[in-house]
C-alpha cells in the first residue's frame, strides 16, 4: 500500500479552501503566537533550571524578569493570538466559507494592536522596567508603558471579538430563523466570555494603573485594584480553556470519523461557562484581607457549580469516541477504542492533554475548596496545578490543531512523517509536563512557595524536604524545551516546506448525529445570557466592591522594589 | 433538549455528590468556624511605623499560652524577625505590609495569607509539636523576595 491510500486525513477530500485575505489573517496571528510561545519557552527553561539550583542566571538577566516575560509571552499573548487565529478560521469555514471586508477591518486593526502591545511590553521586560510579573499586583509600579502595552492588547482582543461578532451577525440576519453553526456559535460565546471578563481588567489598568503610574494620581487602592484583576483572572482560564473545547467538541468528531453528540448540549454546556466563570474571582483572593468571609463562600459555591458543564464535557467525549468507534464496526464493551485513530497527532495531541485535565481538574477542586485553599495558596502546587491544565490540556490541544491548520492555510501536505514527529513531541511534552508537575504538586504540599528564585532560606530545615524533587523538575524543563523546538520545527516545515496539495487540505468539523431534537433557539438569545451573567455578576460583586468604593483602605504611594 | 438517560445518571450523581460537598465546606466555615484569614481592619500604609501595635512589632503575651504576634512585613523581611515560644502555645499574627503585597507562610501549618497594604490580616495557630519554623513570603515582592523570612522557635 502506498503512503497516499492509508492516509485517513485525505478519505474525506473537501472542496472548501480558504480565501487569500483569510490565511494571511489567520497566519499573521498564529505567526505571532509561535513567536510568543518560543520566548516563553526559552524563558520557562532557564527558570527551570536556575529555581532548582542547576544554574546561575548572567547577572543582567533576573529571575524575576524572565518569569514575568514568562507569563506575558505565554499566558496572555500566546494563547490569545492562538486563539483568535484559530476561532478566525473556524468562523470563516463555517459561516460562509469566507470573512467579509468589516470582519477583516476589525480583525486587522486588533491584530495591529495586539502585536504593539506585545512588543512594547516585551521590551519593558527587557529593559528591567517592569519586573512586576504577568499579574502586575499594585503597589508595584512598572513603567507607565507596560501598563499601556497590556490596555492595547486587550483593547486590541475585543476587536478581534467585534470582527467574530459582525460575521456572525450578517450570518444571523441572511439566515432568519435557523440555528448557527456549531463552531462560531462557540466563538461568539468564548468572545463574550472574554469581553465580559476583560472589563475588570480594563478598568484596572485604564482607570488605576495608567493614573498612577504617569503621577497623575498619588495612591492606588491596592485592595480594589486586586479585585478587579481577579474578577478577570479567572474566567481568563475559560478563555483559555473553550477552545480547547471548541476544538474537542467540533473538530475532534471528524478527525475519528464519527459524528458530534449532540448539537444543542455543547450550546448549553459554553452558556454555563459564561455564566459560572465570571462571578467567582474571589476564590483566588481566600486568604486576602479586606473581602468578607460570607462574601469569598459565595464565590466558592458558584466556582464549584462550574463542575455541572465540566461532567457534561466529559460525557460528551467519551459519548462521542464510543460512537466512532461503533460506527466503524467496534464490538464489546471497549472494542471500540481500538477504533481511535491513535497515530493521527490531530487526535493524539489533545487525546493526551484530555488525559491530563483528569488530575488537574480535581486538582483546581482542592484550590477552590475554601479552607483547603489556605494548605495550596501561592505555592508551586498551584504553578503544577496549571501547567496540568493550561500548559498541558490546553496546549496539547493547540499543537494538534497547529499540526493540520498551519498546512491547511498553506495548502500543504500534513505528511506521515511530520504527523510522527508530532506524536513523539507530544509524548515528549507530556512526559515532561509530568515530570514537571507532579513533583510542583508534591513540593507544594511541603509549602515551597510559587514565584521564588532559588533559595534555601538559610539552609532551613523546611527545605530539605524539598531537595530531592529539585533535579526532577529542573530536567523536566529540558524536555519541554526540546519538545517546543521540535513542534516549532515541524511548524516551519509545515509552514514553508511540506510538499504542496493539488486539492485543498481538509478542514474537519463534525456533523450532528442525531437531527431529530432541534436546538432551542433560545440558546442563540444573547441580550438573555449577558442579562443573567450581569445578574450573577451584581449578586457576587456589587456589595463587597461598593463596600470598597466607599470605605476605601488607604491608598498606596508607587514602589519599585527590584 | 435531550439528554441521554445515562448522561442523566452521570449528572444527577455529579450534582449530588457536589451539594454534599459543598455542605461540608459550608458546616466547616459557618458551623466550625473554618474561615480562611478575611480580617477587615485598616490601617495606612505609609504610617505603619507611627500605628499602634505596629509601632512597637512584637510577641505579646495575651494569657497562658496565648499570644498575639503583631508583625510588619516590609522588602525584604519580617519584624520582629524571630520568634520564640513555648510548647502548645497559641499564637494570633496580626500582620501588615508597610509597603507591597506580601505572603505569610509557615510551611507545615494551615497558616498561609496574604499581606494587603493597607490591611492588616491575620491567622491564629496552635504549635503542638517543638520546633524551628520557618516564616516565608510567598507572593512575589521585588528583587529579594527570595530571602523575605523569619523563624518561629517553638521549645
Ligand atoms: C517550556 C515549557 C515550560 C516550562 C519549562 C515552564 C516552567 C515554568 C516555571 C519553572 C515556572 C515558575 C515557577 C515559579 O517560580 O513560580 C512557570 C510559571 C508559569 N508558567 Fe510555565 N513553563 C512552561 C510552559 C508554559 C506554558 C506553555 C504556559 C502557558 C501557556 C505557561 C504558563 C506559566 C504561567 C502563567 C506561569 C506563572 C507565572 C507567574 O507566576 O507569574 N508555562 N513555568
Ligand atoms: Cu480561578
Ligand atoms: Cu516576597
Amino acid at each position: 500500500m502506498n503512503e497516499a491510500a492509508m492516509d485517513p486525513r485525505e478519505a474525506r477530500p473537501s472542496s472548501f479552501a480558504f480565501e487569500r485575505s483569510d490565511r494571511v489573517l489567520i497566519l499573521a496571528h498564529l505567526g505571532v503566537a509561535y513567536l510568543a510561545l518560543f520566548i516563553g519557552a526559552a524563558a520557562g527553561l532557564l527558570q527551570g533550571l536556575q529555581r532548582t539550583g542547576f544554574i546561575k542566571l548572567p547577572t543582567p538577566l533576573g529571575y524575576y524578569q524572565l518569569l514575568t516575560a514568562h507569563g506575558v509571552a505565554l499566558a496572555l499573548i500566546f494563547t490569545t493570538l492562538f486563539i483568535v487565529g484559530f476561532l478566525f478560521s473556524g468562523t470563516a469555514k463555517t459561516l460562509d466559507g469566507r470573512l467579509y471586508p468589516v470582519d477583516r477591518v476589525w480583525a486587522w486593526i486588533g491584530f495591529v494592536m495586539m502585536v504593539a502591545g506585545t512588543v512594547i511590553g516585551l521590551i519593558t521586560i527587557l529593559t528591567n522596567d517592569a519586573t512586576v510579573l504577568y499579574t502586575f499586583y499594585a503597589p508595584m509600579k512598572a513603567t507607565p508603558w507596560f501598563y499601556i502595552a497590556m490596555a492595547l492588547v486587550v483593547v486590541g482582543s475585543w476587536l478581534s471579538g467585534a470582527a467574530i461578532f459582525t460575521a456572525y451577525a450578517r450570518w444571523r440576519r441572511r439566515h432568519r430563523g435557523q440555528v448557527s453553526p456549531l463552531f462560531a456559535y462557540m466563538s461568539v460565546a468564548t468572545m463574550i466570555l472574554w469581553i465580559i471578563a476583560t472589563l475588570g481588567v480594563a478598568i484596572e489598568i485604564i482607570f488605576q494603573l495608567i493614573p498612577w503610574s504617569l503621577g497623575w494620581v498619588s495612591h492606588i487602592d491596592v485592595g480594589l485594584s486586586r479585585a478587579l484583576f481577579w474578577y478577570f483572572g479567572h474566567p481568563l482560564v475559560y478563555f483559555w480553556l473553550l477552545p480547547a473545547y471548541i476544538y474537542w467538541y467540533v473538530n475532534i468528531p471528524q478527525v475519528i470519523k464519527g459524528k458530534l453528540f449532540s448539537d444543542s448540549l455543547p450550546r448549553l454546556t459554553f452558556i454555563l461557562f459564561i455564566l459560572y466563570s465570571i462571578p467567582v474571582g474571589f476564590h483566588h483572593q481566600l486568604n486576602e484581607p479586606g473581602i468578607g468571609a460570607g462574601w469569598k463562600f459565595l464565590q466558592v459555591v458558584l466556582t464549584m457549580t462550574v463542575v455541572v458543564p465540566s461532567l457534561m464535557t466529559a460525557f460528551a467525549m467519551f459519548a462521542t469516541f464510543e460512537m466512532a468507534g461503533r460506527a466503524q464496526g467496534a464490538t464489546g464493551r471497549f472494542g471500540w477504542i481500538r477504533k481511535l485513530p491513535w497515530k493521527d497527532v490531530r487526535f493524539f495531541a489533545p487525546f493526551l492533554g484530555m488525559v491530563m485535565f483528569i488530575p488537574g481538574g480535581a486538582g483546581g477542586i482542592v484550590n477552590a475548596s475554601y479552607q483547603m485553599n489556605q494548605i495550596v495558596h501561592n505555592t508551586l502546587w498551584v504553578t503544577g496545578h496549571f501547567h496540568m491544565t493550561l500548559s498541558s490540556s490546553v496546549v496539547l490541544t493547540f499543537f494538534g490543531i497547529s499540526y493540520w491548520l498551519v498546512p491547511a492555510l498553506t495548502n500543504r501536505k500534513l505528511t506521515w512523517k511530520a504527523n510522527n514527529i508530532g506524536i513523539l513531541q507530544s509524548w515528549l511534552w507530556f512526559v515532561g509536563m509530568l515530570l514537571m508537575t507532579v513533583p510542583m504538586h508534591i513540593v507544594g504540599l511541603l509549602g515551597e512557595p510559587r514565584r521564588t528564585a532559588f533559595t534555601t532560606y538559610n539552609d532551613s530545615p523546611a527545605v530539605q524536604a524539598w531537595l530531592p524533587y529539585w533535579p526532577v523538575m529542573g530536567i523536566a524543563s529540558i524536555f519541554l524545551f526540546l519538545s517546543t523546538l521540535l513542534f516549532l520545527g515541524t511548524v516551519i516545515y509545515l509552514w514553508w516546506f511540506a510538499p504542496r496539495l493539488e486539492t485543498a487540505a481538509e478542514y474537519p468539523i463534525g456533523e450532528a448525529r442525531d437531527t431529530s431534537h432541534k436546538t432551542p433557539m433560545i440558546l442563540e438569545r444573547w441580550p438573555l445570557w449577558i442579562s443573567i451573567t450581569a445578574a450573577l455578576v451584581l449578586i457576587a460583586y456589587a456589595v463587597p466592591i461598593v463596600d470598597m468604593i466607599q470605605n476605601p483602605a488607604p491608598g498606596s504611594p508607587p514602589i519599585r522594589s527590584w | 433538549m435531550h439528554l441521554h438517560r445515562y448522561e442523566k445518571i452521570w449528572l444527577t450523581v455529579g450534582l449530588l455528590t457536589l451539594i454534599v460537598f459543598i455542605i461540608v465546606l459550608g458546616i466547616n466555615a459557618f458551623a466550625m468556624g473554618a474561615q480562611p484569614p478575611s480580617d477587615a481592619q485598616v490601617i495606612d500604609p505609609t504610617k505603619v511605623s507611627q500605628t499602634p501595635p505596629f509601632d512597637q512589632p512584637g510577641l505579646k503575651q495575651l494569657g497562658n499560652n496565648n499570644y498575639a504576634a503583631d508583625m510588619t512585613a516590609f522588602v525584604f523581611g519580617y519584624a520582629p524577625n524571630r520568634i520564640e515560644i513555648p510548647v502548645r502555645s497559641t499564637v494570633t499574627f496580626n500582620v501588615t505590609s508597610k509597603d507591597v503585597v506580601h505572603g505569610f507562610e509557615i510551611p507545615g501549618t494551615d497558616v498561609n495569607m496574604m499581606i494587603v497594604p493597607g490591611l492588616v490580616n491575620s491567622a491564629t495557630h496552635t504549635f503542638t509539636k517543638p520546633g524551628d519554623y520557618l516564616i516565608l513570603c510567598n507572593e512575589y515582592c521585588g528583587a529579594g523576595h527570595q530571602l523575605m523570612a523569619a523563624h518561629l522557635v517553638v521549645k
